[in-house]
């Protein structure tokens, strides 16, 4: 028997291909709170009447890419716009459930951007750059200036003013909210100035298209081809740059609170192009979902962390009185207070309940692996009945009454009666496509916004963060650094999309769905991505080890080689055709899931939501390694079937001082 | 597995939107009542891959009831026969063993069948596209506290922008009218300082665009509010129509 390996390092080299490159984050000079002030006074403009002549490609109509789009529009850009539902109404972002984080310190409870920043720095347990963070914190305030003004239905208080609450990792109420739909909410503002640029022709909105590869010429990007969902046609589109907002790829473990569309291929084509991946590691599992009820299971339901302000978390302190539970014969409500363990307010006192993600998401895993889960063993109760008997059922119902329905329509249980049944889920990735300060990715012309980059968030991403990124990237950062890349490209022609370059990709993109649709074997794509998925939560989940790694890398393989020989998709390839969509997207999901076990095996240290299992304390917390690991990994790739080559971007914290996260005291 | 039902399916099945359809009986069984009602049609689109043939087509993503995409006419019913959610919301448990279930598009003459079970709202948009928006360019808002709006028109707002979009109300109309549709986002800028300033030129556009675009007129029967999954109320109508008027005497 092999000795047990706790540091990979030595075996990295099977794996991986460590360089000496370095890259340039771009970040400006000056201090923290002025880089972002001096980029803009600094950088180069295009002025109105170049703008017209000049294209851009947004893939993407969530949060960032229909902000990017229609803020694009206004400048006077020509702006193409795609997204692979029937509108751009219905991009995932709609789904945000709790709400957006600013800096505006309505509450007078002692917040500014300096805090909120520094949270979102914590909160992410140092691993995200911080120029980009002050610039994100620095932004928040504009965003939710600008939604009220397309007239966002916000909370508002009796006196007219915004209403806010908390969310986790916070010590004040900073949290905007629309009831339990601000993610929806927000869209559909961002939606309605898409639509006034649709109106005008300054972007041509393209629904049911799917982006199936990019195209570089000359070492620029300058064009994607895409597959029109509805005709099964492939069809070219040119322009000076290219943006994608395509979310982000958590559907790799199959069940996800993600959409069923939602994928990570845009993800791999640009990797397969140049464009680095970074911190795939990084993957938010949320401790609030609907936990698993059987194998015929699609997907998983987010319960907003919003309930937390309210809700308390346990399990029964004796292991009897789980086992009991289990088994149908005692109900929650029939444990006495001193025999249920609030786990969260007792491990983490000072943030009890809203403590980060990660955190309470491992602290529940924790609890079920030792015997304390309830229903199936692998949830935990999140009870309201302390708040209902405070504030009364009306206050509760008028706060989440629409996820309190939800929760009852799915499970049959009513929350106002016995506590909801929770556990984490698969929910957000940190991780995504490398960028440097300008958003724009290591190919030229391309940039990554949203969830599809890495940017902000670290090892960890705060709620409610989610969709300030989103459209801090898509108003308030892209439209600026955009044009410091288009202003040289302004004598630039219209891209042709005729050119050698666009006849090479579209036939490789024919090939590729050839090749797929003659595999004729015996399996469907959701039959193999449900193993996948398996694989992934298992051996990649919330907590990993070095040699859980090692065997999913080599279980991916093996079923990569099954997916090879015995894929079937039914059907015809130049036609709609809903198998074939899935087993292009579930292909791609290969490639991202085992660069995910390549980075979790190569970062040997628990970090955020990387836990690694070998590297704890012994109260069982996350064990950084700043001394070697306070990097951004930047993966490259280097070929079919050659090894990824590892790039890395070392951080810097000089306006933060680095430290152990602490949420006891 | 608490319960598994065995059951019958009557599905529309259309190749194309000027080719023919026709309902194809299918039988399913041990289907777990916990499941969901696409859930379960995927567990019936698995059985027809093996099989090699084409699966069913139907509009679906988030499966939480936000982003309308899912789009079913169940016995008779958008959306199926429990009030107040969408097709993704619905489970098997609503459901008996032996239960024949009849499932078809969304019919309308302004949502032409794309394939099977799926439909094309771009119609949808391009009301939105004629006035659904307040005029006015990124950067230039001021602060967000700056007026003060009453928390009951925020929430009455707030009620009417829930619209997620999925035509329910179209399909269940006798009329195929889009009132429904179109008023919710009328009223919601209606209720808000903010949209006050173009109400007006928002209201004749959506309402000439929705009528170019062949939805029906509006005859009050109140089957639009009565199968929405959202609650959108009759009231955004009785709303929309005075704003109309509004807009009518101002010229």
């Amino acid at each position: 028997m092999a000795e047990k390996i706790i540091d990979s390092t030595s075996i990295m080299s099977k794996y991986a291909v460590y360089s000496d490159e370095t890259v340039d984050s771009k970040i400006p000079e000056g201090p923290i709170a002025e880089k972002w002030t001096n980029f803009k006074a600094h950088q180069k403009l295009v002025n109105p009447a170049n703008k017209r002549h000049l294209d851009i490609i947004v893939v993407g109509t969530g949060l960032a890419g229909a902000s990017a789009a229609s803020t694009l529009g206004e400048m006077g850009f020509n702006v193409l716009n795609f997204c692979i539902q029937d509108s751009p109404r219905r991009a995932h972002s709609i789904a945000a459930q709790g709400g957006i984080n600013a800096a505006k310190n309505y509450q007078n409870d002692g917040d500014s951007v300096y805090r909120l920043f520094y949270d979102t720095v914590k909160g992410g347990d140092f691993r995200s750059r911080e120029a980009n963070v002050y610039r994100l914190a620095e932004v928040s305030n504009n965003i939710i200036d600008q939604c009220v003004a397309q007239g966002v239905p916000f909370a508002r208080e009796y006196g007219g003013l915004l209403a806010n609450r908390s969310f986790g990792g916070a010590q004040v109420s900073r949290t905007f909210y629309a009831k339990g739909q601000t993610g929806q909410q927000l869209l559909l503002g961002a939606y309605s100035s898409l639509n006034r640029q649709i109106k005008k022709g300054t972007v041509k909105s393209f629904v049911r298209r799917e982006m199936l590869d990019l195209v570089v010429v000359d070492g620029r990007a300058r064009g994607i081809i895409v597959r029109n969902l509805i005709t099964g046609e492939l069809e070219r589109y040119a322009a000076h740059a290219v943006v994608v907002a395509t979310g982000g790829y958590g559907r790799v473990f199959f069940l996800s609170t993600n959409a069923m569309g939602c994928n990570g291929s845009v993800a791999v084509q640009c990797y397969k192009h140049g464009a680095y991946l970074s911190n795939l590691c990084f993957t938010q599992i949320h401790p609030t979902c609907i936990p698993k009820h059987g194998e015929n299971q699609s997907k998983l339901t987010l319960m907003s962390e919003s309930l937390r302000n309210d809700g308390r978390i346990w399990v029964p302190k004796k292991k009897e009185d789980a086992e009991a539970i289990r088994a149908g014969k005692l109900r929650p409500t029939q444990i006495a207070e001193e025999d249920r363990d609030y786990y969260l307010e007792r491990r983490y006192p000072a943030f009890g309940n809203l403590c980060p993600r990660d955190i309470a998401s491992r602290a529940a895993k924790e609890r079920c692996d030792a015997g304390y889960g309830v229903g199936t063993g692998n949830a935990v109760y999140l009870d309201f009945s302390d708040a209902i008997n405070r504030l009364g059922q009306d206050v509760i119902a008028a706060r989440y009454g629409n996820l309190f329905q939800m929760y009852e329509m799915i499970t049959n249980d009513n929350p106002y009666e016995t506590p909801m049944m929770i556990f984490p889920a698969s929910h957000y990735t940190m991780g995504g496509i490398w960028v440097d300060y300008e958003l724009q990715t290591s190919i030229k012309g391309l940039f990554a916004i949203g969830e599809a980059n890495f940017s902000d968030h670290g090892g960890n991403r705060l709620g409610a963060s989610a969709l300030m990124q989103g459209l801090a990237d898509g108003y308030f950062v892209l439209p600026f650094t955009m044009q410091n890349y288009l202003s040289d490209q302004i004598k630039v022609k219209h891209p042709e999309t005729d050119a050698p370059e666009f006849v090479e990709a579209e036939k490789k993109v024919r090939e590729r769905i050839n090749r797929l649709m003659n595999i004729k074997g015996k399996r469907s794509a959701d039959s193999i991505h449900k193993e996948l998925g398996l694989i992934m939560w298992n051996l990649v989940g919330m907590g990993r080890t070095a040699e859980s790694l090692i065997e999913a890398i080599d279980k991916i393989d093996e079923l990569k080689k099954e997916f090879d020989k015995n894929l079937f998709i039914p059907g015809e390839a130049d036609t709609l055709n809903t198998e074939l969509e899935k087993a292009l997207r579930l292909e791609d999901f290969f490639t991202i899931g085992r660069l995910m076990a390549i980075d979790a095996l190569h970062r040997n240290e628990s970090c955020g939501a990387h836990f690694r299992e070998e590297y704890q304390t012994p109260d069982g917390e996350a064990q950084r390694r700043d001394d070697q690991y306070m990097y951004v990994s930047c993966w490259k790739y280097a070929g079919e079937g050659e090894k990824p080559i590892l790039i890395k971007e070392p951080l810097k914290y000089e306006a933060i001082k680095v430290q152990t996260r602490n949420y006891k005291s | 597995m608490e319960k598994e039902i065995n059951i019958k399916l009557k599905i529309w099945r259309q190749r194309g939107p000027k080719e023919p359809g026709q309902f194809v009986n299918y039988a399913l069984d041990n289907v777990p009542t916990d499941i969901s009602f696409l859930e379960m049609l995927d567990m019936l689109n698995e059985q027809l891959v093996e099989k090699g043939e084409e699966p069913v087509v139907f509009d679906n993503d988030c499966r939480e009831g936000i982003c309308g995409m899912c789009s079913l006419y169940i016995n008779g019913n958008p959306h199926g026969p429990v009030g107040s959610i969408t097709t993704c919301q619905l489970h098997m448990r609503k459901f008996n063993d032996g239960d024949t279930i009849t499932i078809e598009p969304w019919r309308s003459h302004a949502f032409p069948v794309i394939r099977d079970l799926m439909v094309d709202r771009t119609a949808f948009d391009k009301i939105q596209q004629a006035g659904g928006y307040v005029s006015f360019n990124c950067g230039g808002a001021g602060d967000a506290n700056a007026i003060p709006i009453p928390k009951e028109a925020a929430d009455e707002a707030m009620d009417s922008a829930t619209c997620i979009g999925c035509g329910a109300c179209v399909a269940a109309c006798k009329n195929g009218s889009a009132m429904l549709f179109v008023s919710a986002k009328v009223s919601q800028f209606a209720l808000l300082p903010q949209g006050k300033v173009e109400a007006a030129r928002r209201v004749r556009a959506m309402v000439s665009k929705m009528d170019e675009l062949g939805f029906g007129n509006c005859t009050n029967t109140g089957a639009c509010a009565a199968q929405c999954p959202k609650n959108i109320s009759l009231s955004n109508i009785a709303r929309m129509n005075r704003e109309y008027m509004k807009m009518k005497l101002k010229d």
